[in-house]
């Protein structure tokens, strides 16, 4: 396919592309985002081709042909579809057969049986109530959501950007082009109402605006693929899935704010997402919808990708620009903002992936459309990860103000393994934690800071009775110490002193005069430190401590870890009626805690113990037990 | 001194990037990849090349993680120690594997050059918690027995 230099030709291409999907009978989608890929779906792939690619009679294209044309069966790889517990899956379009956990020797039956044949296969079939359920759409992790973000993900080949044209790509982006000046696609933005959907909430239309009435003729547009929150991995989703949808609303960005030049800073540990970006990159340019004079229009813009180099910190907007330039990464005091002088002192846009890619379906719908979904000043959709100890963890995206039962109950499915919901964490280490009663609350960016969490970038870690909230406090300060960039005094050295009394406290060494100083702690690191990650970082023990103080008091008081976390706090206590006396768990015990006389019972001292667990090993009368 | 072709090599990378400090994460990352840690030698050399003070990319190749200036095994083994894989118990599954290896945190890296152990703080796999890489091949649900199989397996790669 050569450039696209006008409108028409767009048009043209896009109409003659949806022909040839549509001659599709069918269309083999296997899972290729990151979960079903280490699930084995490129092996699934190959064989699904192998498969339709035998079978005399049945004419078929592959991905390597450009053109679809008339063949009966397509296979693709298409991205998340979300579900990812249930991985490997395949998806058979039109019928919206969904089958899970598929193995490599399922082939064959797939292709004979349903492919052929027209029959369903049920063991592979998701199972709900006792019954199997083929088609996705009746699936309760899909029914009660609302996939706009994520429309795509699972349904196109996310490294073919014919398949993303076809579904009506690069439409927005033309209505923008040749009907719309700037400041209208500012406008409608804002009429909208999207806000970030990186943390904080911040109005989108109002940042590009700001950007667009600077002085300075030069402005950036960034993309925020840092997504560095332990627990969240929707933006990964999207660049993996839908790559297009992104650069599509980038260059949207670009245009309404009078941009040339955009990056891309996606964080290392995502390779995939790098490729699949790259990959969209080269195509669109050769498409001629990003690079110079788009659509044969004046506007041109060009897309780099910078890849993160393992630190956390560089999803705050100021060391995100400041490692682009190839300096260390670290948060500098605003103002200036970002808007005035971000990216190499230029006035630069910067909004995360899942923000960019609201913006293409809002100029395509109109603020209105954007308007009908979720709430009050909360308008759209948002992406959250559902993880933990949930049955069905995944990727997930419902209307703004679902409540937090709907989607751990209704699409979760509940607590894993028959245990209890205890919290969910939201918004990672900068967030905090939701309990049973907040399980009606409403999940948007204004219920949320109420209360003192955050949607954060949206990774939902759902705990059940057997984690211990200390631990888990322990657990973040810990990788908010590690990701501390040392630059101000309250997050390096509070952040620190902070994770030393957690520490002593899982150890079974803390006081009550401890709780006291981590609130201390927390409020001034809070109030002081100079940029987001420090600002937030206290968050966790702070909600920790307001909704299961008790849990820390058993830790310090009574020295109880009832959640059966925190190994130092276990006892090993000998059972005098069955100990024999024969002082063989005496005489190894390194620590020497344990005494006794020979043929009477023997104790164990509690604080001479190092519970090593050695004495246990050794009893030969099972007389050795662990209280907690 | 490393050999020429270090060098060489440096050169081809450095010129399809460009001079500018603006290069420089992206040069060193291709250094780190090619050789799987970045030789000191090569900062040096990177810097003179880029006009940017010694002092300066020393900095950046500390700050972040993914640096390093001391070789890595073969097999770089990245447990995942996110907020997902946590809840899902990814310690014992480390431990596991530091005392199969006899590694620590503060020893990575096995003597016979094989195996480097790591941890990361979310590979973003979250769906398949708790999970491991071995070179960026994700394991999901991942155990302890299962680990240990997997060490054998690569041994006798």
């Amino acid at each position: 396919m050569g450039k696209l230099t006008d409108r028409a030709s767009l048009v043209q291409a896009r109409e003659a592309l949806k022909k040839e999907i549509d001659s599709n009978k069918c269309r083999i989608l296997i899972c290729a985002g990151t979960g079903c890929v280490a699930g084995g779906s490129g092996e699934i792939y190959d064989k699904m081709c192998q498969l339709v690619e035998g079978h005399p009679g049945i004419e078929v294209k592959f991905e390597d042909h450009v053109d679809h044309g008339d063949g009966d069966i397509a296979v693709r790889k298409s991205g998340c579809h979300g579900f990812c517990e249930m991985g490997p899956l395949l998806k058979i379009e039109p019928q919206d057969i969904l089958y899970t956990k598929v193995k490599l020797e399922d082939c064959e039956e797939i292709f004979h049986k349903t492919i052929v044949g027209g029959e369903l296969i049920p063991r592979l079939l998701v199972q709900q109530d006792g019954m199997e359920v083929p088609k996705q759409e009746e699936i309760n992790f899909y029914k009660k959501q609302n996939r706009n973000v994520l429309k795509n993900c699972g349904h196109i080949d996310a490294e073919h950007i014919e398949e993303y044209l076809a579904i009506g790509g690069y439409k927005a982006l033309e209505k923008v082009l040749f009907d719309m000046e700037p400041q209208a696609v500012i406008d409608e933005v804002s009429a909208a109402g999207l806000r970030g959907r990186g943390g904080a909430g911040f109005p989108t239309g109002k940042k590009w605006a700001q950007v667009a009435g600077q002085k300075e003729p030069k402005r950036y547009v960034v993309c925020n693929g840092d997504e560095g929150d332990p627990g969240a991995f929707m933006d990964r989703s999207i660049m993996e899935g839908d790559p297009h949808k992104m650069i599509e609303g980038m260059a949207i960005a670009a245009y309404a704010v009078g941009s040339d030049e955009g990056y891309i800073y996606v964080r290392a540990e995502y390779p995939l997402a790098i490729e699949r970006l790259r990959n969209a990159i080269a195509q669109a340019e050769e498409w001629g919808l990003l690079g110079d004079n788009i659509l044969g229009t004046d506007f041109s813009f060009r897309l780099h990708i910078n890849r993160g180099a393992g630190a956390f910190v560089c999803g705050e907007g100021s060391a995100l620009t400041a490692s682009i330039e190839g300096n260390r990464g670290m948060p500098r005091v605003k103002p200036p903002r970002t808007v005035e002088q971000g990216l190499f002192d230029k006035p630069t846009v910067l909004n995360n992936v899942e923000t960019y890619a609201n913006v293409p379906m809002i100029l395509d719908n109109g603020a209105d459309w954007f308007k009908s979904i979720g709430v009050e000043k909360n308008h759209g959709t948002k992406a959250f990860a559902l993880t933990g100890s949930v049955k069905n963890t995944g990727l997930i995206e419902v209307p703004m103000g679902t409540t937090l039962r709907e989607v751990i109950y209704d699409i979760g499915g509940g607590i894993k393994d028959g245990g209890q919901f205890k919290a969910v964490q939201i918004g990672g280490p900068s967030g905090g934690c939701l309990t049973a009663e907040h399980l009606d609350l409403p999940l948007d960016f204004d219920s949320l800071k109420k209360i003192g969490a955050m949607i954060g970038s949206g990774g939902m870690v759902v705990m059940d009775d057997k984690t211990c909230m200390v631990e888990v406090a322990r657990f973040f300060m810990n990788f908010t110490q590690n990701e501390s960039c040392g630059k101000c005094v309250p997050c390096r050295e509070g952040t620190k002193r902070m994770l030393e009394i957690l520490e002593r406290i899982v150890a079974g060494k803390g006081t009550l005069e401890d709780l006291d100083v981590l609130e201390e702690l927390s409020e001034m690191i809070t109030d002081t430190a100079l940029c987001g990650l420090g600002k937030c970082a206290a968050q966790p023990v702070m909600s920790t401590l307001q909704f299961f103080r008790e849990e820390y008091e058993q830790h310090v008081v009574e020295k109880k870890c009832v959640s059966r976390n925190c190994e130092a706090l276990r006892k090993f206590v000998i059972d005098p009626d069955k100990c024999k006396g024969c002082s063989k768990c005496a005489r190894n015990c390194p620590a020497g805690a344990i005494s006794g006389q020979i043929r009477k019972a023997y104790s164990i001292d509690f604080d001479t113990c190092i519970k090593c667990g050695a004495c246990v090993a050794d009893c030969a009368f099972d007389a050795i037990h662990i209280e907690w | 001194m490393l050999e020429k072709e270090y060098y060489d090599k440096t050169d081809e990378i450095i010129a399809a990037h460009g001079r500018t400090q603006a290069d420089l994460i992206p040069i060193i990352q291709e250094i780190q990849e090619a050789y799987r840690y970045l030789p000191p030698e090569l900062l040096t050399y990177v810097a003179k090349e880029l006009s940017i003070p010694e002092s300066q990319a020393y900095s950046v190749a500390t700050f972040y993680e993914n640096f390093s200036f001391e070789p890595k095994g073969k097999f770089l083994i990245k447990v995942c120690d996110g907020t997902a894989c946590h809840v899902r118990k990814s310690i014992p599954i480390l431990e596991t594997l530091y005392k199969e290896l006899g590694l620590s945190k503060d020893k990575q890296t096995t003597d016979d050059m094989l195996f480097t152990l790591e941890t990361v703080s979310c590979l973003g796999a979250c769906g398949l918690a708790p999970v491991l890489t071995v070179n960026d091949k994700v394991y999901p649900a991942m155990t302890p027995e299962k680990a240990i199989e997997m060490i054998n397996e690569l041994r006798g790669a």
